[in-house]
């Protein structure tokens, strides 16, 4: 097991590169936690159970990622500033394939 | 005013805790909450979920641990002020404090325990132009008094239960009520969803799906909203009504408290870990609105917290009683309301 690259783009647009665990158990939420990227109690509210939409962030790279759960799908149609390449940081588990993933955080809401 | 020992301020789990550690210890407590029912995020956000670490509960959903709390603590009686949220506190001459809440009253007691976990929750408001012109004038994030509406036009917005659970409940008392969300899909209890089906196959239900309410107008009032409809053919119509009520849930929000005199870092209150008491003498921090090294946001900790903040506020108000912690298996547990639990005494017998 090895760590992967994940670029996040805070959400004051500065652009972090992170060495990211895949065997850790860890979802891009807990990273963006893990490395302080946004203040502590704006992300990862709920805990990370798709029920409150503040870890959404937009899909930057056109990395394959796992499709989306229904509770997810249906958590976005309630989060605001949703756009097409969004997803909730909780439900995406850190894996092999997810190197070179470049990702931006929502606006808080 | 409501006088009281400890004025717990959050009624979560670790809140709920600390009534049952302080009645041990013959302190009554009063709780405050933003919310209307007690429970904090385990009643509001995931009632229905498991959880799998708290000590002696192999899995647990969060509601029934709340369900749980209250039965423990009920023979301590505690008070409740619900749907109110701290606002202020003043410390008196006699070292005790008093908080208000935003909706005016008054809580006294020498120890105030903050409970308050991410913070009060405040509604999610819609990205919409005008919307705080409105709020109290046609739009509201909570439904108080479902009298209000009562042979009125309204509108509510969201697609999880409590969208569905008052379009169900408004139904019989508005004359109209339309239901807009950005899905067909909803995501609420099954049986919900069947009675909103239900109710808008027999007209009473205006469903409008796919669409997002866009706008919003009226003068001093609200007379109407835009809504466009994202089926295939995007069409955007314009809805009369009286009321909007958007439902899109709730975020925590440190609040008020944020600004108490209390020292914060990364949005939570920094307390020492001897007794989990802040910079301020006779105000506490316990649960997940703490911070300190180390700290970990699970319930275990909590409870562990609200134990030893007990302890500390007893020697507070008390300072020249002597006392040793004893255990409940030993000494029982005496209610305020004259309940006694204990252990069943062994019988002392010769066997032939």
């Amino acid at each position: 097991m090895s760590d992967v690259k994940i670029k996040i783009i805070d959400r004051d647009g500065v652009s972090h590169e992170v060495d990211a665990p895949t065997d850790m158990n860890m979802n891009i939420m807990e990273l963006v936690r893990a490395y302080e990227l946004a203040p502590e109690g704006t992300i990862g509210v709920c805990g990370g159970m798709a029920m409150c939409a503040s870890c959404q962030c937009y899909v930057l790279s056109e990395t394959e990622l796992p499709a989306k759960s229904d509770d997810e799908d249906a958590m976005l149609a309630e989060a605001f500033y949703v756009k097409d390449n969004s997803r909730l940081g909780c439900q995406l588990h850190i894996s092999e394939e997810m190197d070179g993933l470049e990702i931006e955080l929502a606006p808080e809401s | 005013m409501i006088k009281t020992d400890i004025l717990i301020i959050g009624a979560g789990p670790t809140g709920l805790f600390a009534v049952f550690e302080a009645g041990l210890l013959q302190l009554k407590c009063h709780l405050i909450d933003a919310l209307p029912q007690a429970g904090g995020q385990c009643a509001e956000i995931y009632p229905k979920k498991p959880i799998y670490d708290i000590p002696g509960f192999p899995e647990v959903l969060a509601g029934d641990l709340v369900d749980n709390l209250m039965e423990q603590i009920k023979p301590f009686q505690p008070g409740f002020t619900l749907g109110e949220r701290a606002e202020t506190i003043e410390k008196l001459e006699d070292g005790t404090f008093i908080v208000t809440t935003n909706k005016g009253t008054k809580h006294q007691a020498p120890i105030v325990a903050i409970a308050g976990g991410l913070g009060s929750f405040e509604p999610r408001k819609p990205l919409l132009d005008n919307i705080e012109k409105f709020e109290d004038k046609g739009i509201n994030y909570f439904i108080k008094d479902p009298e209000v509406y009562r042979n009125k036009k309204v509108v509510i917005a969201g697609g999880g239960d409590s969208a569905l659970d008052w379009s169900i409940f408004l139904a019989d008392v508005a004359s109209e009520v339309s239901l807009v969300h950005r899905r067909n899909e909803f995501r609420g209890a099954l049986d919900s969803v069947e009675k909103v089906q239900k109710l808008k196959n027999e007209g009473k239900i205006n469903l409008i799906t796919p669409a997002e309410i866009v706008s919003l107008n009226g003068n001093g009032v609200l007379q109407s909203v835009n809504i466009l409809k994202t089926a295939e053919v995007q069409e955007q119509i314009e809805l009369e009504v009286d009321h909007f009520i958007p439902l899109f849930g709730l975020s925590p929000k440190l609040g008020p408290i944020g600004d108490w005199g209390l020292e914060i870092e990364k949005n939570a209150i920094k307390v020492n870990t001897f007794d989990y008491q802040t910079n301020i003498p006779g105000i506490y921090a316990i649960g997940d609105v703490n911070t300190y090294p180390g700290k970990l946001k699970l319930i275990l900790c909590g409870f562990h917290e609200a134990t030893l903040m007990c302890q500390s506020a007893f020697q507070r108000i008390f300072p020249d009683k002597k006392y040793v912690m004893k255990y409940t298996t030993v000494g029982g547990v005496t209610g305020f309301d004259g309940s006694k639990k204990e252990a069943e005494k062994a019988v002392i017998k010769s066997i032939d």
